[in-house]
């Protein structure tokens, strides 16, 4: 069973004075996250991805289509009790204190009043927020906000975690933090669905990333995958200036460092290149075929067509038509 | 019915965590406070000053309380975002919108009960006696409490489709209306085709609270009768209830963006 499925996913506006005109803001999204899995949800800003949360929430309400979480419709409320959701640039109830906070959600979540306490205490201190658990919000800094918005999205221990943006706006240590927890997350064995625009966050964390872009799917793909394809580029790394007209004759891009030379360039002039090196009496430091990185990826799957359903594990879902269709409201 | 008793609970304690808050009791406080020294300069008249004045207080502040709450119940929580989270819990909308009335209506009764106290004080200062008749004091500030019920609803009415400023004029406006809704009726059945029949239908459907107002008949010792009472409470109910199933109707079918 996938723990989140969307089939033909939509959702669009109404919008201008008379609201004739319609704004698309996700067209069809079909598409599987496994249990177990860290998935990383691509795009620009504007691209769909909180909307798609919004909808998988059921904060508003899909033109067409439909979603599951954990092989339950998401206007079930029983979806409700085995999910976490964090939003983007969070706020809370900033008269709370971190402990209130977590209270609040986990007496809404139904967290049994003997687990509570213990469950709350325990989140406190996975977060870090042991210490400030009695201060009230609205003196919290954005990264101790993020890291409590973060510990009331898991208080009621779910089993799938939705996280919106949320290494946005945090500094180089409360991105790590955060980036610490999602790997936590992944060893319990949750299934963590996060969108960003952090391009290494995602490469550092996710199984497989998603990419949106203009509420359109652009392309899903493995990690690991990325990180072993080859993109037919190879980096040269040598000393001595000499060669570099020659090499740059080859169409490579050349970036010197005083007398170390680095040069990227196709892999069929290779041979040609150390051709040329030698004949120049370089020093060669190093040889490296070039890989595809999320970057390079993620760029080129914007200027790509959009997909439907290709390369993802799609599943026609069970069950008779979702009743939270704009039809139906 | 648990979800709804957490969410009052929290709209609870936002209120009573509020300075201005506070700051209101306080001064409606002051104001018994002034009542009484009113009531003394009176001569003659002392006691029916102090009932006029401290019950007026009580009332008029409850009313901006109610309102000033009332209209952030929901539009505050969908502009801060803070009704993501909630939504995303298993909590319905209209388990939301019902447990935010009943919170705020708690605010109201426990500050009320508050104030009430501090003008039978007042009052017990003053006449140094209780006498049969200050039993109706109890009666119309139960009323005023239904005024407040009736507020609070039409204030999460307008929250959950304006925003905090354009719910606070309606409600604003409706009070207004409200509490002179009896000149309203006087005129509708004094004019004649179609304004008649706007004035009829507006006559209905703003709040009747001038039926609830019997501040002045209870300051003059004048007994209510007692299906008053029940009349009132029935009416207040319902229209209570009429407006939060329109808020819950708005709100089912909204998306928040």
């Amino acid at each position: 069973m996938s723990a989140i499925e969307t089939s033909a996913l939509t959702k669009s506006y109404r919008t201008g004075f008379w609201r004739m005109a319609e704004k698309c803001a996700l067209q069809p999204l079909t598409l599987a996250v496994e249990e177990g899995e860290v998935f990383g949800y691509l795009g620009p800003n504007g691209a769909g991805k909180s909307t798609t949360l919004k909808l998988l929430m059921g904060l508003i309400f899909p033109s067409g289509g439909r979603a599951k979480i954990l092989g339950m419709e998401i206007d079930d409320p029983r979806v409700k009790a085995q999910i976490g959701f964090l939003p983007e640039q969070p706020y809370f109830y900033d008269y709370l204190t971190a402990r209130e906070l977590l209270e609040y959600y986990a007496r809404l979540s139904s967290v049994p009043a003997r687990e509570r306490r213990r469950r709350i205490e325990a989140v406190l201190s996975r977060v870090g927020l042991a210490e400030a658990a009695g201060v009230q919000l609205r003196k919290y800094s954005k990264g101790m906000l993020q890291r409590a918005g973060i510990a009331q999205a898991i208080v009621h221990e779910p089993r799938v975690v939705f996280l919106d943006e949320p290494m946005s706006g945090l500094d180089p240590i409360g991105r790590r933090e955060v980036r610490d927890l999602i790997q936590q997350l992944k060893e319990e064995g949750k299934t963590v669905f996060f969108s960003t625009h952090i391009l290494a966050d995602a490469e550092a964390l996710c199984d497989r990333v998603a990419v949106l872009h203009r509420g359109q799917l652009r392309g899903v793909e493995v990690v690991a995958d990325l990180s072993r394809r080859m993109s037919g580029k190879v980096e040269l790394v040598w000393q001595g200036s000499a060669a570099v007209p020659a090499i740059q004759a080859l169409g490579a891009e050349i970036h010197a460092t005083g007398e170390t030379i680095r040069a990227v360039l196709a892999e069929r002039q290779l041979d040609a290149a150390l051709d040329a090196l030698r004949g120049q009496g370089a020093r060669l430091t190093s040889l490296t075929p070039v890989r595809v990185t999320l970057e390079e990826y993620f760029l080129e799957r914007l200027e790509s067509p959009p997909v439907r359903g290709a390369g993802l594990e799609v599943q026609e879902l069970a069950g008779p038509p979702s009743s939270r269709g704009e039809g139906a409201r | 019915m648990k979800q709804i008793a957490v969410v009052a609970t929290n709209t609870f304690r936002e209120a009573v965590r509020d300075r201005v808050l506070y700051n209101l009791i306080v001064f409606a406080l002051l104001l018994v406070g002034a009542s009484l020294l009113v009531g003394v300069v009176s001569i003659g008249i002392e006691r029916l000053v102090l009932i006029n004045l401290g019950l007026t207080a009580i009332w008029l502040f409850g009313i901006v309380i109610a309102i000033f709450i009332g209209i952030g119940l929901v539009s505050k929580e969908i502009e801060k975002r803070t009704l993501y989270t909630v939504l995303s819990r298993p909590v319905r909308r209209w388990q939301f919108v019902f447990g935010k009335y009943c919170g705020l209506l708690g605010t109201l009764a426990v500050n009320t009960s508050c104030m009430a106290v501090g003008f039978f004080v007042a009052l017990f200062c003053l006449t140094r006696h209780f006498q049969r008749a200050d039993a109706w004091l109890l009666v119309a500030i139960y009323f005023v409490v239904l005024q407040f019920a009736i507020v609070t609803a039409l204030a999460l009415l307008f929250s959950s489709f304006s925003t905090s400023l354009e719910s606070a004029v309606y409600a604003f406006l409706l009070f207004v209306i409200g509490t002179f809704s009896e000149d309203l009726r006087s005129f509708a059945q004094a004019a004649h085709g179609a304004v008649r029949v706007v004035a009829t239908m507006a006559a209905y459907l703003v709040p009747n609270l001038a039926a609830l107002n019997v501040i002045l008949p209870v300051a003059h010792g004048q007994p209510l009768p007692g299906s008053l009472v029940l009349y009132n409470t029935l009416y207040a109910g319902l229209y209570s209830a009429a407006a939060i199933a329109g808020a819950v109707l708005i709100l089912e079918r909204r998306d928040l963006k």
